[in-house]
């Protein structure tokens, strides 16, 4: 079955930096600037490839990473859940 | 407005207006040494005017007016009509500034390289930016820190310095009586006493300084050290900026380069003296 589906922007309108292990990100069409920790850019990263929902994504995102099991998919839920809150992603 | 006082303070022209008389005679012994603004334009009005009409005689108290206003500026008794102003001035600056980036810090320069301090009310970043400036640095400014947005260089804004309590007796040792303005008691924020800079923080006030050491004072507690991250410390600052938000991008991109270029360390101290010292130290180090 499946479950929602959200996009995140584009690359070019979320500028990102790198600092000290955490991304911060300027969210253009907001105005807002996020702290985020992995996995949340490498879940912004694997939705810009196109619309997912998390069982879609954690296919995504296991081919590069290793990040697997039951536990990996209720982590997505989560985060997803709280990207949305912040207006990074969103249901598509 | 029945009196005026126009004055510039590093790249912001003023223009002070009110319906007494004895604030602006305040202000304008206050800031004897500054100039008048560069071509007669002010960047910043700010009006001193009764609560209510029938105020101005009668237990006359302060509302503090301009282009941007709060709606809940608390009005203050006449007596601290100078207070209106200063707490006026800033109010401007915080709600209108938008060609720079307003940093809520203190800032010193040395050797063409600025130290800049943020932290909460009470932390001692105004005392020691206010010490370090008659200790062989220059004062860039004690309450806020412009930065440019396309150079990302630190503009002087040399106001007078707003001490409180414990820190106007520090200062009375070592600065000349005559810079200092009356002793305004029992405000909102207890004894305050307004300090103008030296003479060479009033000449210099058109160079700029790139900054070089960030700093997070934190007065009261034995002397401790701590390296701050560069995710924390660009947290810390877009809550002590007053536009970062109204800035969008361009705020994102300074502060990122201030802080790609500035290590930060978080310090606490037990007395001014200890802080000076350690400033001094992490100079040291910083330029070896």
């Amino acid at each position: 079955m499946a479950g929602i589906r959200y996009i995140a922007d584009p690359e070019e309108h979320v500028r990102a930096v790198e600092l000290d292990g955490l991304s911060v990100l300027f969210h253009e069409r907001s105005g807002m600037t996020h702290i985020v920790a992995a996995p949340a850019p490498e879940i912004l990263g694997a939705l810009r490839e196109g619309p997912a929902d998390a069982q879609e994504l954690l296919r995504r995102l296991s081919a590069r990473f290793a990040f697997e099991g039951e536990e990996a998919e209720a982590a997505i839920h989560a985060r997803l859940g709280e990207l949305e809150a912040a207006g990074l992603v969103r249901r598509a | 407005m029945r009196h005026s006082l126009s004055i510039q303070i590093g790249p912001v022209a003023f223009r002070i207006g009110s319906a007494w008389r004895a604030p602006l005679d305040a202000l304008a012994r206050l800031y004897a040494a500054y100039p008048a603004p560069r071509d007669g334009i002010c960047d910043f009005t700010v009006r001193l005017e009764p609560e209510k009409p029938w105020r101005r005689h009668f237990r006359p108290s302060v509302a503090i007016k301009g282009d941007y206003i709060l709606p809940d500026a608390a009005p203050l008794s006449l007596a601290h009509g100078l207070l209106a102003a200063e707490m006026g001035m800033n109010l401007q600056m915080a709600l209108g500034q938008k060609q720079y980036l307003l940093l809520h810090a203190s800032s010193v320069e040395k050797d063409g390289r600025a130290l800049i301090m943020t932290g909460e009310s009470g932390a001692g970043k105004s005392t020691l930016a206010a010490l370090l400036g008659e200790r062989g640095w220059r004062l860039l400014g004690d309450e806020f820190a412009l930065l440019d947005l396309d150079s990302g260089e630190l503009l002087p804004f040399p106001r007078a310095v707003s001490l409180k309590n414990g820190a106007i007796r520090a200062l009375e040792a070592e600065v000349e009586p005559d810079r200092f303005g009356p002793r305004l008691e029992g405000t909102p924020k207890g004894e305050i006493r307004h300090m103008r800079p030296n003479d060479e923080a009033l000449a210099r006030m058109g160079e700029r300084a790139r900054p070089a050491l960030i700093l997070f004072p934190r007065f009261g507690e034995a002397e401790a050290v701590r390296g701050v991250g560069a995710a924390e410390t660009f947290m810390r600052f877009t809550q002590a900026s007053t536009n970062y938000v109204t800035l969008g991008a361009r705020g994102f991109e300074a502060l990122n380069r201030l802080i790609a270029g500035s290590p930060a360390l978080a310090i606490d101290y037990p007395d001014s003296d200890s802080a000076v010292a350690m400033v001094e130290g992490f100079w040291r180090e910083l330029a070896a």
